[in-house]
């Protein structure tokens, strides 16, 4: 019960007119990074951090939150409208949002995906107020070797849950942490792959790094399939709205079985995307009528929203408890907690109680606000995709040197971000994913320490992961995970199955 | 494609060898507080090398796959069109700060790829340095490169 009443505190922090309008804020400038390319939730994120730097810690999460719910919500009107998903997980919503928009009912999709999207965010949102209280009691117990596995299991979910190349996975991971052990090694004091300069001395700051590879990255990569955006013109009535909510209350399975998919899968890192194509699967598998799915069935929308949106809320779970992100995303925000001086870990829930629990209870007030907001602003949104190309490009790309610049005053910085963009775009070309290596960078550190200590601890012995049962069935977990790619194959000979469609 | 991606799976391996060697250089055994500095470099720097090796024997095992072009005939024209102007415009912001010199790029790309008209471009380039100074200078105090014509001004 005392998990309540912590949240009633963190209503009263969260619902103070200051941070209602940050939230508001938030939702609004997390729609337009949505909406536009080359700005998608984690570099949105980053370049708002700076601005961050003055306001108190619960604001600051406030808004950067509220950016990311914004740029979920803002995903769906360019999936909708545009058929160009801003994002991996709205994938999926093309299918069929788009053949409705062509049809003319935009309206009646953007106002199930809006919807769709509420209902999964607050099914995952309840989950969490029940969670992160005992889950952070859990591991308030772990010592070095259960961090060190729980790091462990995170990267080997990349390699076998993330689609494409296992071995370029792999490969990004330990160019993540190679990047993050440049500088001084602050255990012994040595200087590490600095070769002797100066600039290096610093390291690599991650946030650089994630608006160079994907701000820039995606900019060129943009650019060069020369992004010709025909969009559908839309409004969302009022009368629509209503009528559209009459007929979403027929799909309440359909809701429950893709919000229980999206949180289940998004507490797992690069969730979301899976989440959003497994529940469109299970959607079609389960309808009455299947042969509609692809041209302009509403379930088609509503399915992979519900997921993705709940998975990106679960994704931030980790986050918070743990102190281990989920997500790039999730990434920049725990990059955030250490600039406003907050150590990201169990500890939080018993030291900053008002802070933990101000954020859970913002999930609610900038989900309200958001759907509310998106459902009354969507042309204006919209418009903003009818900005001639050769005026937003050089936009975004000043908007990033700003970015890169205000992380720590450092002018060598924008030349990172010009060197991590183009890195970025041949990555992406080449289905390197970037996901795991901005993560490896951001946990480098972490993941270092913890693997340090658990071997003193251990007095080398790397048989420490399977001391305690919890790290033993962690790291059971990631070895199985990290082998997946080549396990896959093997039981489908033996089975006989076919092989299955690559989504 | 082909020769793209065992290109830049050499230069993976090129790093992964160069961290090898910083590792080896720091030590990778046992120091007398746990494992030394270079101990996990190495590592990193070995599993880097390895799976860069495997990337190319898995691209060239798969001779005769149909592979499509890098970047297609053409396709680097708009591409360098972007990068060229930023790389400028980093080079102008040491000397005349970031928001002259982002008002300037983001004029000449407009000009240049776009073919706005001159008053819009004028509008455009003037006002959006001017909003970003005031949000960041004034609202937020997060200080951003400046040059003479901000020094002129007073800043």
């Amino acid at each position: 019960m005392g998990d309540f009443a912590n949240l009633l505190l963190g209503f009263q922090i969260a619902i103070t007119p200051y941070n209602l309008g940050i939230a508001f804020i938030g939702i609004i400038l997390g729609t337009i990074i949505g909406v536009l390319p080359g700005l998608g939730g984690a570099n949105g994120v980053a370049i708002l951090l700076p601005v961050t730097f003055t306001m108190p810690p619960t604001s600051a999460i406030i808004l950067l939150t509220c950016v990311y719910w914004g740029a979920l919500f803002g995903g769906a009107i360019t999936s909708i409208l545009f058929n160009i998903p801003g994002e991996p997980w709205s994938v999926a919503t093309t299918f069929d949002g788009h053949p409705m928009a062509k049809q003319g009912r935009g309206g009646q999709a953007l106002t199930a995906a809006f919807t769709s999207s509420f209902v999964g965010a607050f099914f995952a949102i309840v989950l969490v107020s029940f969670f992160a209280g005992p889950l952070a009691e859990l591991a308030l117990k772990f010592g070095p070797p259960e961090f060190f596995a729980i790091q462990l299991l995170t990267f080997s979910a990349f390699v076998g849950l993330g689609g494409g190349s296992p071995v370029k996975t792999v490969a990004s991971i330990f160019i993540g942490f190679i990047l993050a052990a440049v500088g001084l090694d602050i255990v012994t004091g040595q200087l590490r792959l600095t070769f002797g300069s100066v600039e290096l001395m610093r390291g690599f700051s991650f946030i650089v790094a994630v608006i160079g590879l994907f701000g820039l990255g995606e900019i060129f990569l943009s650019v060069e399939e020369g992004l010709e955006l025909r969009g559908v013109t839309t409004r969302v009535r009022f009368r629509e709205i209503l009528a559209t909510w009459r007929e979403l209350l027929g799909y309440k399975r359909t809701f429950l079985r893709s919000a229980f998919i999206g949180f289940w899968m998004g507490f797992k890192p690069g969730g979301a995307t899976p989440a959003s194509f497994m529940s469109y699967g299970f959607a079609k598998r389960f309808s009455k009528h299947p042969e509609k799915f692809g041209t302009g069935a509403i379930e088609g929308v509503i399915a992979p929203e519900t997921a993705a949106h709940a998975a990106g809320v679960a994704a931030l779970l980790p986050m918070i408890t743990l102190g281990i992100p989920g997500s790039p995303t999730a990434a920049v925000m725990l990059g955030g907690f250490l600039i406003w001086g907050l150590q990201p870990g169990p500890m939080l829930f018993k030291e900053r109680p008002e802070f933990v629990w101000g954020l859970i209870a913002s999930m609610y007030t900038g989900n309200v606000i958001g759907v509310l907001i998106v459902l009354l602003f969507v042309p204006a949104f919209a418009a903003i995709l009818r900005i001639p190309f050769a005026i937003l490009t050089p936009l975004i790309v000043f908007v990033c040197a700003i970015g890169a610049y205000a992380v720590s005053n450092a002018m060598l910085d924008i030349w990172y971000m010009l060197i991590f963009g183009v890195v970025g775009y041949v990555f992406k070309k080449l289905d390197y994913p970037l996901a795991p290596l901005v993560l490896a960078l951001v946990l480098g550190d972490l993941a270092e320490n913890a693997l340090r200590q658990s071997l003193i601890m251990s007095q080398g012995n790397p048989g420490i992961f399977f001391w305690s049962p919890i790290s033993a069935g962690i790291t059971v977990a990631a070895l199985f995970l990290f082998f997946w790619p080549l396990l896959a194959p093997l039981l489908r000979r033996t089975r006989g199955a076919p092989e299955p469609v690559a989504h | 494609m082909r020769k793209a991606d065992v290109v830049c799976a050499l230069c993976l391996l090129a790093l992964g060898l160069l961290v090898v060697a910083e590792g080896l250089r720091l030590g990778i055994g046992w120091g007398t507080d746990g494992p030394r500095s270079g101990f996990l470099p190495f590592w990193l720097g070995v599993g880097l090398g390895l799976s860069s090796l495997i990337v190319v024997w898995q691209v060239l095992a798969a001779r005769g796959a149909a592979t499509r072009r890098f970047v297609g005939p053409g396709k680097l024209v708009p591409v360098m069109k972007v990068l060229i102007p930023a790389v400028g415009m980093v080079v102008l912001t040491q000397v005349l700060g970031l928001y002259v010199a982002g008002g300037l790029y983001m004029g000449a790309y407009m000009r240049w790829i776009g073919r706005h008209s001159w008053p819009l471009i004028v509008l455009l380039t003037v006002g959006i340095p001017v909003v970003t100074f005031l949000i960041f200078e004034k609202w937020f105090l997060v200080s951003m490169p400046k040059g003479p014509i901000e020094a002129w001004l007073g800043y």
